[in-house]
C-alpha cells in the first residue's frame, strides 16, 4: 500500500503529540476505537472560557493513517469553537489525507475521537450535549 | 554495543534500497540459480515432450537432472517428483487430488488451524463438496499435540496435512513422529514443505511423508515452479487438477518450463550442499536480532517456539505499536507485518491468533525473515531502526501511556467498531 | 550429437525473445513478493500489472479481465472448471488440455479442417442446458483457423458462453476479444517468445463469476492463487509487446511457410497439405508424403539436423496418429503427416536447409522405398 504524501509527513512529524491533565476543567478528552481493531486513539482539548478550542494533544496507537488522521485534527480544531470543531467531518480528512478505501475508518475514527472529546468536556462542565450527534 | 555504535552513523538516507528480510514471503534467485536456468531459455530452448529432435532430448535431459536433485534434498526418488507451478498447486493437488481420488473410500481429512491459507481454502472447498476436515487447534507455542491427531484419526480418515515450518512464525512440527502415527493408522501424510525444504533436513522415508509440496522461490530458485513429491511405494494415487498432454505421468499437464526445472534444481543442489554452514549462520544472525531488540526494549515477546523453528525465522510482538504504524516506521527494512491489514477486514494473523495472542498482540508484530544475503552489518543497522521506530511509536502510542500509568487495558471497556 | 542445425517445430515451443529475456532478467533481479506491501514488493507489482495491460492489449481486452496462469493448459483447464456449467461442447481438434479437461460433446470438423457450423447448431439447439462451447482459434497440428465470429453467434443465440484456446493464435492473428465477443481466451507464452510456465486466462470482462481451480491467497482477484511468476510475467508482458511492434512479421512467415510448402511439393509431387486450402495462422504448415510414415521422415530430417514434429509435442512421444487429421478424414495418411512451424527467429536459410534435407530424405526414400524402411539407422 503505497500512502500519500501527507499522510507521510504526518505520520514522520506528527503535530501535538502529548498529553494535558485529565483532571483539568478545561480538558476534553476522547478516546476511542479498540486495542484488538488495531486502532485507538486519545484526542484531548483544551478549551478556553469563551468555549474555543485553544490547544489539543493526541496519541493514537495505529497505521499511519490512523495516526496522520489524528495529527491533522489536532491542527484542524485550534482556534474552532467547540459547535464549529463537531462539524469536522471524516470525508474531509479522508479527503485532505487522500486516503484510499480500506483506510477510510480511520477518519471516521478521527471524527468520532473529536466528538468523544468535546462530548467529554461538556460533561465535566456540565453543558447540554446537543452536538454530540 | 560497541559494534552497534559502528553503524549508528548509518542514516537511513545513505541506504540505496531498504535491506530485505522477507524471506520468507520470497528470496532473490540466487545467481547461480540464475546462471543454471540461462541457456534454457534461448539456445537449449526445447520443449522436453517433443520426442523426436534434439532440441526435446536436451530439455528433457536436464529436466530429469533436476528432478533428481529435487528428490536427494528429501531423501525421495526422481520418479516420485512432479512439477507443478509452485507450493500452492502442490498443496491444491495434495490435497483435493488425494481426497478426491480415494473419495468412494475415505472423506475425511485432519489439518493444523495454522496451515498456509491455501491448505485451508482446499480443505473449505473440500467440506463444501461433502468431505469431513479437522483443524486441529496447536499450543502456544505455535506446535501441535500429538496425542490430539492421533485421537482424531477415524477409519474416514484419508489423509493428515501438517505442514514443516509456518511460514508465519517458523515454528518446526515433529514430522518424523507425526510420519509414525499417520503410518501406524494406514492414514496417508501430506506436508507442506515450502518453509523447511532447503531449510532443514528432511527425509520422507525417515519421517514416512507420503506428500509433500515443495516451493522453488522460498528457496533462492525462480518463481513460478514448485513440485509435489508422491510416494511411490506404497503408492499414492491422485486425481489431476490440471489434464491434458499428459506429462508428469498424468498427474499434471502442461508444457514443463524447462528453466524453472532447471532453476528449481540447481536451488536444491545448492541449499543441500550449503544447508549446515547456512542454518548455522542464520541462526546465529536470528538470535543476534533477537537479543539486540530484547536488550534494548522492554515488552517484546517471541511469537512460536524459541527453538524449533527455522534458523531463519523470527516473529516478534512489540507490544503496544501497531503493527502496520509499525512497518511503516521501519521504512528500512522491508519486513512484514504479522496482520494482514492489507485487506479491509482488519484482521490479525489467524495464526498468531491461534497460539492464543490476544488481538491487540497480534496487530503489534512483526515477522522478519533472515537469509542467504543478509549480512550481520544489516542485522545491526535493523536493531537499531527497529528500536527506534518502536520507541518512536511508543511515545505516540496511549496504550503506551496507560501501561506506563499501571493502567490494565484489558480492564478499559473498549467501544470497538 | 550436436544440436540440431535447424528449428521449425515453433508450435512444440520457441526460444525466447531477447526483449523477454531481457524483462526476466531485470524481474529476477526484483527480489520482492508482488503481495508484500513494502516497496520491494510494491515495485513487483508495478511490473506484473504492466505486463497484464500488455496482454490485455493484445487481445482486445481489459486488464483486469487478465487472469495469470502457469500457461495455456492451466488457462483452458481453469475456464472449462471455472465457468461451472455441465455441458460442455468442444471441436473434435481441440487441444487435449480442452478434450481432457472434462467430458464433452464433440463438435465435427470438415475435411478442411473448421468446424462444422450446422452441427454445432444442431447440438445446442438439442438441449436447454446452459453449455460451453471450446472452440480453439487456430489448430496447433495444421494451423487451420477456425471461425470463431461464427460460433460466438451460434453460441449466443442458445445461451452457450464460448471458450477460445488461442494459445497457438495469439501473436500470429490480430484477436479482439471483444470485438468477437469472446467470452474465455487462453494463452500461453512460450509460443509467442515468452518464457515456458506462464500464460494467461482472458475473461471478457473483469466481472465474470469464476471459481478457481487453485485456492489460497488472494492473487489475481481470487481466481489463481499462488505466488505471481514474476519474471516469468515480465517476459509475457515483454513478448506481447514485442509481437505487437513487430509489423510485417505475419507477412514474413507466410512467404517462407508458402516458400516451404511449394519447394516440399517440387520434390514430392504428390505431396499433401493438411488444411492448405484454409485459412491458417502464417506459421504453420502439415505435410504428408503418401506411403512414407511420419516417423521415418522424422528420423531421416533429424539426422539431417533439422527439428520438426509428428503433431502435438505433447503427443509425440506415443506417436499415435493424430486426432486432428483423423477427424479431418485424412484416414491412413494421418500417420504419414509432419508439422513444420516456423518463428521469430525463422530465416530464409533455415527453410532452405529444410527443403534441402526434405529432397535428400524423401528421394532416398523413393529410390530405394522398401529398403529404406529396414534400415538400420531408420528402423523404429
Amino acid at each position: 500500500m503505497s500512502y500519500s504524501e501527507k499522510v507521510i509527513d504526518h505520520y514522520e512529524h506528527p503535530r501535538n503529540v502529548g498529553a494535558f491533565k485529565k483532571d483539568d476543567d478545561g480538558v476534553g478528552t476522547g478516546l476511542v476505537g479498540a486495542p484488538a481493531c488495531g486502532d485507538v486513539m486519545k484526542l484531548q482539548i483544551k478549551v478556553s472560557a469563551e468555549g474555543v478550542i485553544e490547544d489539543a494533544k493526541f496519541k493514537t496507537f495505529g497505521c499511519g493513517s490512523a495516526i496522520a488522521s489524528s495529527s491533522l485534527v489536532t491542527e484542524w480544531v485550534k482556534g474552532k469553537t467547540l459547535d464549529e470543531a463537531a462539524k469536522i467531518k471524516n470525508t474531509d480528512i479522508a479527503h485532505h489525507l487522500a486516503l484510499p478505501p480500506v483506510k477510510i475508518h480511520c477518519s471516521v475514527l478521527a471524527e468520532d475521537a473529536i466528538k468523544a472529546a468535546i462530548a467529554d468536556y461538556k460533561k465535566k462542565n456540565g453543558l447540554d450535549e446537543t452536538s454530540a450527534a | 554495543m560497541s559494534d552497534m555504535t559502528a553503524v549508528q552513523g548509518t542514516k537511513s538516507n545513505g541506504l540505496a534500497q531498504p535491506i530485505y528480510l522477507d524471506y520468507q514471503a520470497t528470496t532473490p534467485c540466487d545467481p547461480r540459480v540464475v546462471e543454471a536456468m540461462l541457456p534454457y531459455f534461448t539456445e537449449r530452448f526445447g520443449n522436453p515432450a517433443s520426442r523426436n529432435h534434439y532440441y526435446g532430448w536436451e530439455a528433457e535431459e536436464a529436466v530429469e537432472k533436476a528432478r533428481e536433485e529435487i528428490a536427494t534434498i528429501i531423501g525421495a526418488d526422481a520418479k516420485e517428483i512432479v512439477f507443478t507451478s509452485g507450493a500452492t498447486e502442490s498443496n491444491n493437488l495434495a490435497l483435493k487430488g488425494v481426497a478426491y481420488f480415494y473419495r468412494e473410500k475415505k472423506n475425511h481429512i485432519i489439518t493444523v488451524v495454522t496451515e498456509h491459507k491455501c491448505v485451508l481454502d482446499s480443505c473449505r472447498h473440500l467440506e463444501q463438496d461433502g468431505f469431513r476436515v479437522t483443524y486441529l487447534p496447536v499450543q502456544k507455542n505455535g506446535l501441535i499435540r500429538l496425542e490430539e491427531l492421533e485421537a482424531a484419526i477415524t477409519d474416514q480418515t484419508v489423509m493428515v496435512s501438517v505442514m514443516a515450518a509456518n511460514n508465519e512464525i517458523g515454528v518446526i512440527q515433529p514430522l518424523a513422529e507425526i510420519g509414525a502415527i499417520c503410518r501406524k493408522h494406514g492414514v496417508f501424510f501430506h506436508t507442506d514443505g515450502a518453509q523447511a525444504v532447503g531449510k532443514i533436513p528432511l527425509d520422507v522415508n525417515a519421517m514416512n511423508i507420503d506428500l509433500m509440496s515443495i516451493s522453488a522461490h522460498k528457496i533462492y530458485g525462480p518463481k513460478g515452479i514448485g513440485a509435489l513429491y508422491v510416494r511411490r511405494r506404497p503408492r499414492v494415487r491422485l486425481q489431476a487438477l490440471i489434464n491434458g498432454g499428459g506429462q508428469e505421468r498424468g498427474m499434471r499437464s502442461g508444457t514443463l518450463a524447462t528453466p524453472l526445472c532447471v532453476g528449481l534444481g540447481e536451488a536444491c543442489r545448492i541449499a543441500q550442499a550449503e544447508m549446515d554452514e547456512e542454518a548455522k549462520r542464520l541462526t546465529a544472525l536470528r538470535d543476534r536480532l533477537l537479543k539486540g531488540v530484547s536488550d534494548r526494549l522492554p515488552e517484546v515477546y517471541l511469537n512460536g517456539d524459541a527453538k524449533l523453528r527455522l534458523p531463519g525465522n523470527l516473529n516478534i510482538s512489540f507490544a503496544f505499536v501497531e503493527g502496520e504504524g509499525l512497518m511503516m516506521g521501519v521504512k528500512d527494512i522491508a519486513v512484514s507485518s504479522g496482520s494482514a491489514c492489507t485487506s479491509a477486514s482488519l484482521e490479525p494473523s489467524y495464526v498468531l491468533r491461534a497460539l492464543g495472542l490476544d488481538a491487540e498482540m497480534a496487530h503489534t508484530s512483526l515477522r522478519i525473515g533472515i537469509g542467504r544475503f543478509t549480512t550481520e552489518q544489516e542485522i545491526d543497522y535493523a536493531i537499531n531502526h527497529i528500536v527506534e521506530a518502536v520507541s518512536r511509536l511508543r511515545e505516540l502510542s496511549p496504550l503506551w501511556e496507560m501501561h506506563l500509568e499501571g493502567i490494565d487495558i484489558k480492564s478499559i471497556k473498549w467501544a470497538g467498531h | 550429437m550436436a544440436a540440431a542445425a535447424v528449428y521449425l517445430d515453433y508450435n512444440a515451443t520457441a526460444p525466447v525473445r531477447p526483449a523477454a529475456r531481457g524483462a526476466m532478467l531485470r524481474a529476477m533481479a526484483h527480489p520482492g513478493n508482488p503481495s508484500s506491501i513494502h516497496g520491494f514488493g510494491r515495485a513487483a507489482r508495478r511490473l506484473v500489472e504492466d505486463a497484464r495491460e500488455a496482454v490485455a492489449c493484445l487481445v482486445g481486452a481489459s486488464p483486469e479481465a487478465v487472469v495469470f496462469t502457469s500457461g495455456g493448459t492451466e488457462a483452458n483447464a481453469l475456464a472449462l472448471a471455472g465457468w461451472g456449467r455441465r455441458r460442455l461442447l468442444w471441436s473434435a481438434i481441440e487441444h487435449p488440455s480442452v478434450l481432457k479437461a472434462a467430458p464433452g460433446e464433440s463438435i465435427p470438423v470438415g475435411p478442411d479442417g473448421r468446424v462444422d457450423l450446422s452441427a454445432l447448431e444442431e447440438l445446442l439447439a438439442a438441449s436447454r442446458e446452459p453449455a460451453v462451447v471450446a472452440v480453439m482459434a487456430a489448430n496447433n497440428e495444421t494451423g487451420v483457423l477456425q471461425p470463431v465470429a461464427d460460433v460466438v453467434r451460434i453460441a449466443k443465440a442458445h445461451g452457450a458462453v464460448v471458450h477460445c484456446d488461442a494459445v497457438q493464435a495469439v501473436g500470429r492473428v490480430d484477436i479482439d476479444m471483444a470485438a468477437l465477443g469472446i467470452d474465455s481466451l487462453a494463452l500461453s507464452a512460450h509460443k509467442l517468445g515468452g518464457p515456458t510456465g506462464v500464460g494467461a486466462l482472458v475473461l471478457a470482462n473483469s466481472d465474470v463469476d469464476l471459481a478457481p481451480l487453485l485456492r489460497g491467497g488472494g492473487q489475481e482477484r481470487n481466481r489463481r492463487a499462488g505466488t505471481e511468476n514474476l519474471p516469468g510475467i515480465a517476459g509475457l508482458g515483454a513478448a506481447a509487446r514485442a509481437v505487437q511492434d513487430d509489423v510485417g512479421e505475419m507477412e514474413r512467415l507466410a512467404i517462407l511457410r508458402d516458400r516451404l510448402e511449394q519447394g516440399a511439393r517440387q520434390r514430392v509431387p504428390s505431396l499433401v497439405v493438411f488444411g492448405g486450402q484454409s485459412p491458417r495462422v502464417s506459421n504453420t504448415a502439415c505435410l504428408a508424403m503418401p506411403g512414407v510414415t511420419a516417423q521415418t521422415l522424422l528420423m531421416g530430417l533429424d539426422l539431417a539436423g533439422v527439428a520438426v514434429s509428428a503433431g502435438s509435442a505433447c503427443s509425440s512421444g506415443k506417436l499415435a496418429p493424430s486426432h486432428v487429421l483423423i477427424a479431418m478424414g485424412a484416414g491412413p495418411l494421418a500417420a504419414s503427416a509432419i508439422r513444420v512451424s516456423l518463428g521469430w527467429a525463422s530465416r530464409d536459410d533455415d527453410v532452405e536447409r529444410f527443403l534441402d534435407a526434405f529432397g535428400a530424405v524423401t528421394g532416398r526414400l523413393a529410390a530405394g522405398r522398401g529398403t529404406a524402411e529396414r534400415h538400420p539407422a531408420l528402423a523404429g
